[in-house]
């Protein structure tokens, strides 16, 4: 874990990114960052049932498709890093 | 008939005016008729960044309320004479105008002009809505900080809720220096981060503020700021010109010093 925390946070720019992730989240959602936290936490319990993952770092990102007009349209992305995948079982 | 653009941010010191004034230059050194209008009222700046503070009679609370003619009020620059400015109130508070009489005003100069630029106020308040009520399209100006991206993209999201279809970006005050060793957000991380169309970046240069100092724009100069806001004026334009990599180049020291850092992390995670 350590290993990745350096990869992810070894420049202020990175850390800069990911404050900007989170905020963006919660201002574009416009809820606060503990429902953020509450919702992440539901979804990665609902994971947990079916793989082993690291419950502590899922990210969620609301990003846009498309750059112009009314084609851009938004979605909820989730990044759940997988612990072991051997333990997958579905 | 012209086209009205609104230059904003949300967040105030990012550079709007200075924007605004260099892109008019910019419109303005290409022959196009352009008038720039400051809807900054009680804070007004954009004559001084212009240099014409002094040639000031009338102002845009005058025009909309009938007092005077467009024309009257209208200052003319001091080296491009198809180049305008509407100068703000400075007495006056935002209220003081409409947005339904900046719709009106837009439209008037709309058919007079090729360009009409209009400086927006910080805010998201009652100045906001009426820079924005008879713009055509929007630039809205960052820089590559926390704060003033988080209000870019509440800045965005109103704008296409007033349904704004060209929406575009200014990265201002990027230092290519900080970029390469990752201690400031480079100009796609804030592009990816807001995923607008990106119209130009410019280089944090301390001839931007000698250029304020002296009240000459400094559009249409050889230096690194000068260069990327014409370059930002002609892509206003519909000219293609492709995006300067704002990447100082690397010194042998610095390239064997990045080197050296890269083998300690490989030791450090090994």
């Amino acid at each position: 874990m350590k290993r990745f925390r350096i990869f992810r946070f070894r420049t202020s720019g990175g850390i800069a990114k990911e404050r900007l992730k989170s905020l963006l989240i919660s201002d574009r959602a416009d809820c606060s960052p503990d429902m953020m936290e509450m919702m992440k936490k539901d979804i990665a319990h609902a994971i947990l049932k079916y793989m082993t993952i690291d419950a502590d770092h899922v990210e969620l990102c609301i990003k846009y498709s498309g750059t112009e007009g009314p084609e851009k349209s938004r979605y909820l992305s989730a990044q759940i890093p997988i612990r072991d995948l051997k333990h997958v079982s579905c | 008939m012209g086209e009205v653009i609104v230059v904003t941010s949300g967040k105030g010191g990012v550079g709007k005016t200075t924007t605004t004034a260099n892109i008019g230059v910019g419109l303005a050194m290409a022959g196009k008729n352009v008038i720039l209008i400051d809807t900054d009222i009680g804070l007004r700046n954009l004559d001084v960044v212009m240099g014409l503070e002094n040639r000031i009679v009338y102002n845009l609370v005058d025009v909309v309320n009938g007092h005077c003619r467009v024309k009257q009020a209208a200052i003319r620059d001091k080296k491009y004479p198809n180049l305008f400015l509407l100068p703000s109130a400075q007495t006056k508070d935002k209220s003081a105008v409409t947005p339904e009489q900046m719709i009106s005003l837009t439209e008037e100069l709309k058919n007079q002009f090729d360009y009409v630029i209009l400086d927006c106020p910080a805010g998201i308040e009652q100045g906001f809505k009426n820079a924005i009520a008879g713009a055509d399209r929007a630039v809205v100006v960052t820089t590559p900080e926390v704060s003033a991206i988080r209000d870019a993209d509440r800045i965005i999201g109103l704008l296409e809720a007033a349904g704004f279809k060209k929406i575009h970006l200014v990265v201002n005050r990027i230092r290519p220096d900080m970029v390469r060793r990752g201690d400031m957000l480079s100009v796609q991380d804030v592009v990816d981060i807001l995923a607008v169309e990106l119209l130009g970046a410019i280089p944090d240069d301390e001839q931007i503020v000698i250029s304020t100092n002296h009240g000459v724009p400094i559009a249409g100069s050889r230096t690194p700021s000068g260069i990327a806001y014409g370059n930002i004026s002609r892509r206003i334009l519909g000219d293609e010109v492709p995006q300067a990599k704002l990447e100082s180049r690397r010194s042998i020291l610095s390239k064997l010093t990045g080197h050296f850092r890269r083998s300690e992390r490989r030791v450090a995670q090994a």
